[in-house]
């Protein structure tokens, strides 16, 4: 009777390192029960479109490249919104780990890439949700630009928003909190001003715009703006784009190589 | 029969046979912790089908062990196997499972939602309801994590563990906090799994646990192993009795002529109060009372309990140790 259960059964390895849709369709649903997470991510960028002026009559008769001034908001605030979800996705790894879910979930085959894949995925599927809400909103309300400017400004400010779920992921390590949304939060606020998220940095002194074009929001934004102001491809955009990507990926994969030797 | 149907073997085991492999294989396994040594060349067998309690006091090495059984981390020195290779390798093919003491949930989901998940990340599992069903939580299933109790909590981690239909399970004193109710509930849904002839290594410091539901008891001490037995087996090496009694100004002469009589296997002085462990209780009292001024008699059943603090608080590392699967 217990003969079958003595002897050991050979069992398989779950395929593609144990990546499932199970495990990604309840992350997101996670995502989107924090109501905090979703205030920041779904809400606030519309939000701050809105208030920011996207309505005014001024914005809509000013021109900007080939659309006008409210179209360049909106694509600067749905970058906003991406970066926001990305982070937030990314970041929920410093709840886990405080939660000891990170420690749970090494008992099991799930691999660590497809763990990190299943973030990655997450903090997309948000961002996408994100950046739709605010193309919406600025296509309703007063946002005008040529089709394929809506196109590439959609897709690279939802794709492009990746580095920001590496930055996630690398202060999810790094911070052992369960608030760590709240020390990101302020720290995103000024990289969104810093990027030319808030207001263009023609605004700022040479010095500071050349120190602006250093950091990790500038690039995405400048990169989702390039269809509606027509500048062409810059290439030290999409550099600060995969710099910043590979240094925050670099810093995660640190940070989560100490992490799993020292438990 | 539960595992009436396994899986497909690649080397299919003869039916009855028993596995040749051990479930667990430590040698010689080491940990330090800077100067600290946690565990100090731990050797331990376990055989498939065996239900052996892990048995020390805190900071004996028992969780350190057990790390290094689930692949949690990696031995100084020594080898650690589960069921003849690598503890991660065996973990990814959910041959083995674990209950750890807290943590490991996710506030945010649901009691269903996290067996989901974890089901999900496994090759082969168990039904979600019917895990929930013979943990006993399968009415709370739709109940956030954050909102239930400890001992639901654990049992949980306890259906969680099943999923996979390990056959090794691991539980690290699993009934840490729980009350009297929570502890006797946990073990009766353990023990009722066990008898489907599941291997299962529990650490525990409740004497009582080790006494009740483990076949093979190892007692830990400063990362060793300084018994490993049967319950009764390691009980037997403190049998007798103890008789204390007041007996002032008893001198030394008097003390050796006490060790003297027929039975008595040691005598302790403690200032006036007099100590005997003895074979014959019932010799050393009529002696005491009736040819020397000693008074106040008590008279002790000695138990696993004095085993496991005989061997726990002061055994000397070259002293002999256990009756029966000595390890050192």
């Amino acid at each position: 009777m217990t003969a079958a259960v003595r002897t050991v059964p050979e069992r398989a390895v779950p395929p593609l390192g144990g990546f499932s849709t199970t495990f990604l369709r309840l992350e997101i649903r996670r995502l989107l029960r924090n109501r905090r997470t979703m205030v920041f991510t779904l809400v606030m960028p519309p939000a701050f479109y809105l208030l920011f002026g996207g309505l005014s009559d001024s914005y809509q008769h000013q021109s900007a490249g080939h659309g006008n001034v409210s179209a360049y908001l909106m694509l600067s605030f749905a970058v906003y919104g991406a970066m926001i979800a990305n982070t937030s996705a990314g970041a929920s790894v410093a709840v886990e780990r405080a939660q000891g879910w990170s420690r749970q979930l090494r008992l099991t085959p799930l691999d660590p890439v497809a763990y990190t894949a299943t973030k990655v995925i997450t903090a997309m599927v948000v961002g996408a949700a994100s950046v739709a809400i605010v193309f919406v909103v600025g296509g309703l309300g007063g946002a005008h630009m040529p089709t394929s400017a809506w196109i590439t400004g959609g897709l690279v400010a939802w794709l492009g928003a990746v580095v920001f779920a590496a930055f996630g992921l690398f202060m999810g390590y790094l911070l052992p909190s369960e608030n760590v949304m709240q020390l990101l939060g302020p720290a995103l606020a000024l990289l969104a001003l810093m990027g030319g998220l808030f207001v263009p940095l023609d605004a700022l002194s040479s010095t500071l715009r050349t120190l602006a074009s250093y950091t990790p929001a500038y690039g995405v934004g400048e990169l989702a703006r390039a269809g509606l102001l027509g500048d062409g491809i810059d290439l030290g955009a999409i550099a600060n784009v995969v710099v910043w990507t590979a240094f925050f990926a670099a810093g995660a994969v640190w940070r989560f190589r100490r992490d799993t030797a020292r438990v | 029969m539960e595992l009436a149907a396994p899986p497909q073997p690649v080397h299919p085991p003869a039916p009855g046979v028993r596995s040749p492999v051990p479930a667990v294989a430590l040698r010689g396994v080491s940990k330090h912790f800077g100067a600290v040594t946690a565990v100090d060349g731990l050797d331990l067998t376990i055989e498939p089908g065996e239900i052996v309690a892990f048995l020390g006091p805190n900071g004996a090495g028992k969780t350190t062990t057990i790390d290094m059984v689930l692949g949690l981390s990696r031995p100084d020195a020594g080898t650690v196997e589960v069921y003849g290779t690598a503890p991660r390798t065996a973990v990814a093919h959910g041959l083995v499972a674990a209950v750890m003491q807290t943590g490991g949930l996710l506030k945010d989901l649901t009691v269903r939602e996290t067996a989901q998940l974890t089901a999900a990340l496994f090759a082969h599992s168990r039904p979600v309801d019917e895990v929930l069903e013979r943990a006993g939580i399968a009415e709370i299933a739709d109940r956030r994590v954050g909102k239930c109790s400890g001992g639901q909590q654990q049992r949980l981690r306890f259906a969680m563990a099943l999923l996979p239909e390990p056959s090794l399970l691991v539980l690290d004193e699993p009934t840490t906090g729980m009350d009297v109710e929570g502890r006797r509930e946990f073990w009766s849904a353990i023990r009722a799994d066990a008898e489907r002839g599941r291997t299962v290594l529990f650490a525990t410091h409740y004497l009582e646990e080790a006494d009740a539901y483990a076949d093979r008891v190892v007692l830990v001490s400063r990362g060793r192993v300084v018994a490993d037995g049967t319950s009764a087996e390691i009980r037997a090496r403190s049998t007798g009795r103890r008789v204390s009694a007041t007996w002032e100004g008893i001198t030394t002469a008097e003390a050796v002529a006490l060790r003297a009589l027929p039975a008595v296997e040691d005598v302790e002085l403690r200032g006036d109060t007099v100590l005997v462990t003895t074979g014959d209780s019932d010799a050393v009292a009529r002696h005491l009372l009736t040819a020397t001024p000693a008074h106040d008699l008590q008279i002790t059943a000695r138990g696993l309990e004095d085993a496991f603090l005989a061997l726990t608080t002061s055994v000397p590392a070259t002293h002999p140790t256990a009756p029966t699967g000595e390890t050192r």
